[in-house]
């Protein structure tokens, strides 16, 4: 059966998550009080819960994280999966293996989700078009396109620092060209309703779609950040940067990193937010990294209570009759 | 069931205890009973969803409420309260949860209601009400106030 919707099943539950787009903003905020719910098994005495037993999750790692990778492990091992890594640069693929063949010996040793970060965009996408009915992917990052877990653990960061997304104003300053982060944040926070919506950046980091986005754009940081309650830095990609897109760090800094003193026309209680990893002196000072209204590292905290959301809710759809997954 | 909790602990005993009330039926049991015997410690709230065996076929339920313990469950006395002891999964499930936040010196399980129908061997230390029922029967309480038992049946 074909389905109008890869990421939902007949019954319209998630059964991957490949992208924020398209998700209606119940299915988020359903998401969001799940990893609320989770939020408590990091402060038990043992930090594991018997959720997902005998499942298996598979990290297929094609491109460098830390962070990420990190927190869907530790995620899979507190609700209890076996977790396997896979290092492709020196697996089979390198000796010639065609993906999909590497993907159906894993079906075949009976995992049961795929979390894939891959540098081409629509990578994870691809394998979901061809993965086993019984397997969920579960989308880690896909070139320019998505990276939606850390779009829900920035809008899970958000609801608990700020209460509701109606009132609020946020920036996403940076690179926003490169960056999948920033595409999935845009989705997210447009389906969840915030009152405006900004992207800072220099002309030559900006996507020529962008303004189809619902976003205000930005190419002063200043003006972009007047008032803003939320401060959301991109990283500088400069492995995907080729020519001559900017003219050197320390100017980047000088005209859109954030500073105390830049940060001084956001509100008084602005937090600033940024995916990780940081570079320091370039996009941020280390001043406002680690100052008082930096969140950056309760975004990390919260990246797992969001990653045990999403794979217990895309395993655990209860069987319906007649429905093979 | 005051009277029989205050019986089994003694006066000064009960207020050494850690009283902990199953979601959501439990837990309005367990706050009449702490008001009634005036326990100081406060309340313990335990909401077993991820530890049910049934998790595989009846799927996330994403309004699971965190669950929380005010003290530390190692040594302490546990009086762990629901509302219908039926067939004795939510009290394993509740066990293996409390197990996961320590040691306990002992736990006693009250239940409101106890019917037929046990498939593990469980049993209440104290209950308000025996019940024999028909496969098809449930309990059902609704609350918080009032607290109400009716029995319905299946359709």
């Amino acid at each position: 059966m074909r389905r109008r919707d890869l990421q939902l099943d007949a019954q319209g539950r998630l059964r991957h998550l490949l992208t924020i787009e398209g998700l209606k903003r119940q299915q988020i905020v359903d998401i969001l009080d799940t990893a609320e719910s989770f939020i408590g098994v990091g402060d038990q005495p043992v930090r594991k819960i018997p959720l997902l037993r005998g499942k298996t999750v598979v990290n297929l790692f094609f491109e460098a994280s830390t962070r990420t990778l990190t927190t869907f492990e530790l995620a899979a091992k507190r609700l209890s999966a076996d977790v396997l890594k896979i290092n492709i640069n020196t697996s089979a693929t390198v000796k010639g293996e065609s993906l999909l063949d590497m993907l159906r010996n894993l079906e075949a040793m009976h995992c049961d989700m795929f979390v894939v970060r891959h540098g081409d965009s629509g990578a994870a996408h691809l394998i979901a078009q061809h993965v086993a009915p019984h397997i969920s992917v579960v989308n880690a990052g896909d070139g320019r396109h998505a990276h939606p877990t850390q779009a829900l653990l920035d809008m899970f960061t958000i609801r608990q620092q700020k209460g509701e997304f109606a009132p609020l104003t946020v920036a996403i300053v940076g690179d926003i060209l490169h960056s999948r982060v920033a595409r999935s944040q845009i989705h997210a926070l447009t389906t969840l309703g915030v009152s405006e919506l900004r992207v800072v950046a220099p002309k030559t980091l900006l996507p020529d779609a962008v303004q189809g986005l619902g976003v205000h754009v930005f190419h002063d940081l200043r003006e972009g950040l007047r008032d803003a309650d939320v401060v959301i830095m991109l990283r500088l990609q400069k492995e995907r940067m080729q020519g001559a897109m900017l003219p050197s760090e320390h100017e980047y800094f000088q005209t859109f990193g954030l500073t105390e003193d830049s940060l001084a026309v956001a509100r008084d209680d602005a937090i600033v937010m940024h995916p990780g990893p940081i570079n320091r002196g370039v996009e941020i000072s280390s001043e406002v990294a680690d100052g008082p209204r930096s969140v950056i590292l309760q975004q990390v905290s919260n990246g797992i209570a969001v990653r045990m959301a999403v794979m217990s809710m895309v395993l655990g759809r209860a069987p319906v009759d007649g429905e093979a997954g | 069931m005051a009277d029989q909790l205050r019986a089994r602990f003694g006066e000064g005993g009960i207020q050494q205890t850690l009283m902990v009330g199953i979601h959501t039926g439990g837990v309005w049991v367990a706050q009449r009973l702490h008001r009634m015997l005036g326990i100081e410690q406060p309340l313990g709230q335990l909401d077993i969803s991820f530890y049910r065996d049934d998790f595989s076929r009846i799927g996330m339920n994403p309004q699971v409420k965190p669950s929380q313990l005010p003290t530390s469950v190692d040594d302490a006395r546990i009086v762990l309260v629901d509302d219908v002891l039926h067939t004795g999964r939510t009290v394993r499930a509740a066990l293996n949860e409390l197990f996961d936040y320590g040691r306990p010196a002992s736990v006693t399980l009250v239940a409101l209601a106890e019917r037929s129908g046990r498939e593990l061997p469980i049993q209440a230390d104290v209950v308000g009400l025996n019940l024999s029922l028909d496969a098809h029967e449930h309990v059902k309480l609704t609350g918080p106030d009032p607290l109400r038992l009716e029995i319905v049946e299946a359709p």
